[in-house]
């Protein structure tokens, strides 16, 4: 039985990945996620079958993750925003050549170096693809220091099911709140199938190549609609959220990560003063939760997206709801950090002006 | 009885070249599938093919290949290679793959001393995409993007890779060799041996630079390319052992 | 003078025509072949096709075969 242990969250995902059986990590340091990267040495130094490597670029980092995947490793990279831009190259490769991989982006404020602090800057990279070429990446978005550690096991669950890269997307406040935190049991990495698709040398077996260049268009037009098939099957398998306090709602925020944090204090505030007032919480990004956002759309009129930008998910939102409801939008980009207060103050207004208390 | 005492390697597949007449890149897969197969490590290689014309290796080299994003051969074979200590890793890479975009993988990989054999095909050219000047273009050579010549102002002068990559700690045994003559293929072909062999003795990084013939491209017949590289190319590229902390293998 | 008895074949559909084999082999015992292969090359061609032939002047040495891009070449020795 594992017990409660107090750890930040940069470190969970660091726990969280080795316990997943994760044996190899390339990473270039970047604030605000060094704490990962630093745990990841020290972790890798204690496993005699773990690799550890400080890579001369984000580039170099992310395409040692390609060999190790290919290889059969369970691999992982870290970045923050600007990282995760140098990294796109890789991320559209290991989408072409199917290759799992786990990719953490601590996000800040953008665009450009931009600064460290805490922001959601990086939705629309992460969810459209980020990298050239007809691709999807899933995206799971923590909000607690548990769900640091759980999502970290998912991802790589997923990376491996889906032969896909799966990117964590969070933010330095999420990255440095220490909360308390039960991690699963770690997994004997000898216990996993082995994947039949690596290489490891041909003996005994035809040779095997894993690649992305089909320069013949049936031959790449093959590999899109595979992509797509297998897209289609996480749309439908892996779509992630949480409800709160929405079933009598008539008013329903959206919030992802540390905005959902803010905004789930903003929601019981308001609830306080009697304001009908829910939250859904996307956790999975791509594929985004569109089911539970069209079933809330049948009582629900109002929306308000509250994002750390200046409306990326928003796009999400309204493409889930097809024109239904009024959809609202607050955002504080740059790394600004709103108070519960800002938000449901915010809430307050929008109810107030849309008459909801008279529903 | 006559016996057949010269044949396709069993570490090539049955298939037809892609490449130019006279392109020296099937000449050395040829040589490295010939090493492969006579030091008995085929079936436990796994080769990176670059982004240029060899990405197809992977049609012709019957092991296990992976392609590496363009000039990214060293981290990959990095990260196999780490994932898998006891297999052989080899990449395989054109002068604008190594020493362009992928200058950086490949000194660091060098300076980490990486257990791998890097294969570094010099024909001071962009092949595949039809004749621009490469890292290694010499000066006064032609190129769609030189086309009066390479010009040490405007173009800079070609780049020594392999002496660079020499001064890097890690890397134990560098040599410059060419695809020209008889006794070039010959000589490569020593070379690729001892250089797989450094890898299988775990002594360190190991670089193989072929000065090869890209007839298309230099607008010569194949005979005139292997001249041209045994008389002008070497003279600004010149065929020795560039680093050897390996000495005698068995 | 003992001499080592050779033979090489050349296999013309996979020939791309770059002649080194011709420049290459020491006893000139190469022609380019007045037919084109499939692929629209001017193959190269060996001189002694008949094995049987006691005077051949081919000795097996596989220079052809060596500077070869393209593996169309086979040596037999005797």
């Amino acid at each position: 039985m594992s017990k409660k242990v107090l750890m930040r969250g940069s470190q969970a995902i660091g726990e969280a990945a080795v316990r997943a059986g994760c044996r190899f990590y390339a990473g270039y340091p970047i604030t605000p996620q060094n704490e990962l990267t630093e745990y990841m040495a020290e972790a890798m130094d204690g496993l005699n079958d773990g690799t550890f490597i400080q890579a001369e670029s984000e580039l170099a980092a992310i395409n040692m993750v390609i060999g190790a995947s290919m290889a059969g490793a369970r691999a992982m990279t870290s970045s923050s925003s600007p990282g995760i831009s140098l990294k796109q190259e890789g991320i559209s490769f290991l989408a072409a050549q199917e290759l799992p991989a786990v990719i953490v982006n601590t996000m800040r404020g953008g665009p450009g170096l931009g600064n460290i602090a805490p922001s959601q800057s990086d939705y629309f990279q992460a969810t459209r693809g980020g990298g050239h070429g007809d691709y999807r990446t899933i995206v799971l978005a923590p909000a607690s220091g548990q769900e640091l550690a759980d999502l970290t096991r998912t991802a790589f669950e997923y990376a491996d099911k889906y032969r896909s890269p799966v990117l964590i997307l969070g933010d330095g406040m999420m990255g440095q709140m220490m909360e308390p935190i039960v991690f699963p049991e770690p997994i004997d990495v000898r216990t996993f199938s082995p994947k039949s698709w690596i290489l490891d040398g041909a003996k005994g077996r035809p040779s095997r190549i894993i690649l992305s260049l089909l320069l013949n268009p049936p031959e790449q037009e093959d590999l899109n609609w595979r992509l797509a098939r297998k897209y289609e099957i996480i749309t439908r398998e892996i779509p992630m959220s949480e409800s709160y306090m929405t079933s009598d709602a008539n008013m329903i925020v959206i919030a992802y990560g540390t905005a959902a944090r803010i905004a789930k204090g903003a929601v019981k505030r308001v609830r306080e003063l009697g304001l009908k007032v829910g939250l859904l919480r996307p956790i999975t990004l791509w594929p985004f939760p569109n089911r539970p956002l069209k079933e809330l759309s049948r009582h629900v009129r109002e929306f308000l997206v509250f994002e750390m930008n200046m409306g990326q998910m928003i796009d999400d939102v309204k493409l889930a709801l097809e024109g239904r409801g009024n959809v609202h939008f607050y955002g504080r980009p740059g790394g600004i950090i709103s108070t519960p207060d800002e938000i449901a103050k915010t809430i307050n207004s929008i109810y107030h002006r849309q008459h909801l208390e008279e529903d | 009885m006559a016996k057949k005492i010269f044949q396709r390697p069993k570490y090539l597949k049955k298939a037809v070249f892609h490449y130019c007449p006279g392109c020296g890149h099937s000449i050395l897969h040829r040589l490295v599938a010939e090493v492969l197969e006579e030091l008995d490590i085929g079936e436990r290689t796994i080769g990176i093919p670059p982004a240029g014309c060899a990405v197809l290796a992977y049609n012709y080299f019957d092991v296990d290949m992976g392609e590496a994003p363009h000039g990214r051969g060293a981290a990959v074979a990095t990260g196999v290679k780490r994932t898998l200590p006891d297999r052989i890793v080899f990449s395989y890479q054109g002068d604008g793959d190594i020493a362009a975009i992928g200058t950086a993988e490949t000194i660091h990989a060098a300076n980490r001393g990486e257990n791998i054999t890097v294969i570094f095909v010099n024909n001071g050219c962009y092949g595949m995409t039809g004749g621009q000047m490469a890292p290694t273009t010499l000066i006064g050579q032609n190129s769609t993007t030189t086309p009066g010549g390479r010009d040490v102002k405007r173009d800079a002068a070609p780049i020594d890779l392999s002496e660079m990559l020499a001064i890097a700690r890690g890397s134990v045994y560098i040599e410059r060799t060419a695809i020209s003559s008889p006794k070039n293929i010959r000589r490569t072909k020593r070379a690729l041996t001892k250089a797989f062999k450094t890898q299988m003795a775990g002594l360190g990084f190991s670089l193989i630079e072929v000065l090869s013939p890209c007839p298309v491209n230099w607008k010569m017949s194949p005979v005139d390319a292997a001249k041209w590289i045994d008389d002008t190319m070497t003279q600004t590229f010149p065929l020795k052992v560039i680093k050897d902390e390996v000495g005698k293998l068995d | 003078m003992a001499k080592k008895e050779g033979l090489i074949v050349i296999d013309r559909e996979l020939c791309k025509g770059c002649y080194l084999c011709i420049a290459a082999c020491p006893n000139k015992l190469i022609i380019i072949s007045d037919e084109l292969n499939q692929m629209g090359y001017y193959p190269a061609e060996y001189t002694e096709a008949d094995s049987r032939t006691g005077d051949r002047v081919c000795n097996g040495c596989a220079t052809c075969a060596l500077v070869c891009p393209d593996l169309a070449i086979e040596v037999y020795r005797e």
